[in-house]
């Protein structure tokens, strides 16, 4: 599970790290949304990894952290936000320098 | 009144915002956010004055007590930064209100949303809740940013916009480093586990370098701080006058980090490197100044230099330099927001010229003074604040270990911002174009709002010159309460922090 996990995160970081270094704005935008999926795996496994427990505390049961399911959550929903706002202004990008590039042209 | 005034800071800029949301009629916008703004530097003023009788007002949100509920922390520190936050944004709002605002769409509830997050990452005491107000503050500003359109702000927005997403994921894995470490995020909770033994020290130390990291890429630390210049000089000019205080977010929570983590538990972890790189940060920001072709490149280079002078403070974890930095630092951010105003303004007469360091029509004489002010308070001459701020940085700063090296660079720095300002100066206010052409924009005069903004940021050299003592002996009062991280520790989690170990989930 744990082998599993951290290859998992490191084979997302490392296509995430790889894309980001293009030189077009799509690849960069992939690349951001696949490190920001290993960087929630990674909070997510900042609790520890427990098996078949839930994220409740009950009398006598056992329970997962759930505070790092929380924080994944708040992180994905900020992710996503930001996501989708660079989006718009790659494709902002696009339409007014009739490239991708991430060094848009000069303005002539 | 007195028990929830830690969240109005954050709470009035954001029902601003709401309101500000249910109609598009720009002057019921104006209207709104300039009250709200207004009401926030008197709240930030109280709170201040409130925040000086030395007691930590924590205020814990839905009242779950820390550590397991966020709370924010209102001490002399963030109570100071929240009322020099909110005396930029109202001179920055005055001047958007003159048209600037009409160029596109949202922007007074945009700007209170920034407002948000400034206050909030000032205020809070919760790395995670910083991580969000971060968030905050960097989304409204990827929007202010390419406010006003144009192929330079799309393109400087897209590197500002792709840097700061890493540096968020980069945030969010020293968080998880530090959840998974020390099973906290609380910062004075954090700090106190990290004196307990039974943790691993080495990857407590990553996270912490991590997270230190990332508040130089704010802050604009050298190898961090390409991106700074070029995304400060396409922004229009209220926007980049209230970026001057983003910076100062990362180097506050440096700062705070520091010496309520660092110094008790890890205290060699800045101390080798960083005056090196806030060394070469101000060497490099001069060389910027030198090369600026136009004055609001040059303001943006200023910011950086600032920054590279203000991170020499962290390193030496005394609370006598964080005292004299406090006080460059509040100098520094009102220079450099005036120096972008001062930009706007002298860009709207001279046509094609705009603030070009070259021959244009000549700037009104009101406007030759303020330039003349504003360049003495930058470069650090006499009788102004800025002089006054490196004379206590320089004089704090001589003895430690290395002191000739810091004196060296600020010194010289000094002198080439000097040169800089001396020469483009001249070509800015005096050199008229010949053959002299028919001066159409004459007919429109600067509009009020823009002139009286400006002249506040400008006048802020001068008074604050004049305001010294009580600035400097309160920004001494609010470095010797930081260095206190005893007195923040107990304040934040009662006077025994209970041993609420991780529970045995694991």
């Amino acid at each position: 599970m744990e082998a599993l996990l951290a290859t998992a995160v490191g084979v997302l970081t490392a296509c995430g790290v790889f894309l980001i270094l293009r030189a077009r704005t799509f690849p960069v935008l992939l690349g951001l949304t696949l490190l920001s999926y290993a960087v929630n795996l990674f909070l997510f496994a900042s609790g520890r990894l427990r098996l078949g427990a839930p994220p409740l505390i009950r009398a006598g049961g056992s329970y997962t952290d759930p505070l790092p399911q929380a924080l994944v959550l708040t992180a994905i929903v900020i992710g996503f936000g930001m996501t989708a706002y660079l989006a718009m202004l790659a494709l902002r990008a696009l339409s007014e320098s009739g490239g991708d590039h991430v060094d848009v042209a000069k303005e002539p | 009144m007195n028990t929830h005034a830690p969240i109005l800071p954050i709470l009035i800029p954001f029902a601003a915002a709401l309101l500000q949301m249910a109609s598009e009629r720009l002057a019921f916008q104006r209207a709104v956010g300039l009250l709200a703004s207004g009401l926030l530097v008197v709240l930030t003023a109280w709170l201040t004055l409130l925040a000086d009788d030395g007691l930590l007002r924590v205020y814990a949100l839905g009242d779950w007590p820390a550590p397991f509920g966020i709370v924010l922390v209102v001490d002399r520190l963030a109570a100071g930064m929240t009322l020099l936050t909110a005396v930029l944004a109202f001179a920055a709002l005055l001047y958007a209100s003159s048209g600037f605002d009409a160029r596109g769409r949202h922007f007074h509830p945009l700007f209170q949303l920034q407002l948000v997050g400034l206050t909030g990452a000032f205020l809070t005491g919760d790395l995670f809740n910083l991580f969000v107000f971060f968030e905050v503050m960097l989304l409204a500003s990827y929007t202010l940013l390419a406010h006003g359109g144009g192929l330079a702000r799309t393109r400087a927005g897209i590197s500002y916009v792709v840097l700061n997403l890493i540096g968020s994921a980069l945030f969010l894995i020293a968080l998880g480093l530090l959840y998974g470490t020390l099973g906290t995020l609380n910062l004075a909770d954090l700090a106190h586990r990290l004196t307990l033994p039974g943790h691993d020290q080495a990857l407590a130390r990553l996270a912490f370098a991590l997270l230190i990291a990332v508040f130089l890429l704010k802050a604009g630390m050298l190898p961090l701080s390409f991106w700074l210049p070029h995304t400060y000089s396409a922004a229009g000019a209220p926007v980049a006058a209230l970026f001057a205080i983003m910076t100062k977010v990362g180097i506050v929570a440096v700062l705070r980090v520091q010496a309520i983590a660092l110094t008790p538990a890890i205290p060699d972890l800045l101390d080798t490197w960083l005056t090196t790189l806030a060394l070469a940060t101000v060497v490099f920001a001069a060389l910027g100044v030198l090369a600026a072709d136009r004055l609001r490149t040059l303001a943006a280079w200023l910011v950086l230099l600032s920054a590279g002078a203000l991170l020499l403070a962290p390193a030496q974890a005394s609370a006598q330099v964080d005292a004299a930095a406090l006080f460059y630092l509040v100098q520094s951010t009102l220079a450099a927001a005036a120096c972008f105003l001062l930009a706007g303004v002298i860009a709207e007469r001279r046509g094609d010229a705009a603030d070009r360091f070259r021959a244009g029509p000549l700037p009104a004489t009101w406007l030759k003074v303020a330039f003349l002010i504003l360049a003495a308070t930058v470069a650090g001459l006499p009788p102004f604040a800025g002089f006054l701020g490196k004379l206590m940085l320089l004089t704090r700063l001589r003895e430690v270990a290395a002191g000739p090296a810091i004196w060296l660079a600020l010194l010289t720095s000094g002198f080439i911002v000097m040169i800089a300002l001396a020469r483009n100066g001249c070509l800015l206010i005096w050199k008229q174009e010949t053959p002299v052409e028919p001066r159409a924009a004459a007919a429109t005069p600067i509009a009020w709002q823009r002139a009286t903004a400006t002249l506040l940021l400008v006048a802020a050299g001068p008074l604050l010159a004049i305001g010294v003592r009580p600035l400097a002996d309160y920004a001494a009062r609010a470095a010797s309460q930081l260095h206190a991280p005893g007195a923040y520790v107990a304040g934040v989690l009662g006077p025994t922090p209970a041993a609420i170990g991780r529970t045995e989930a694991r």
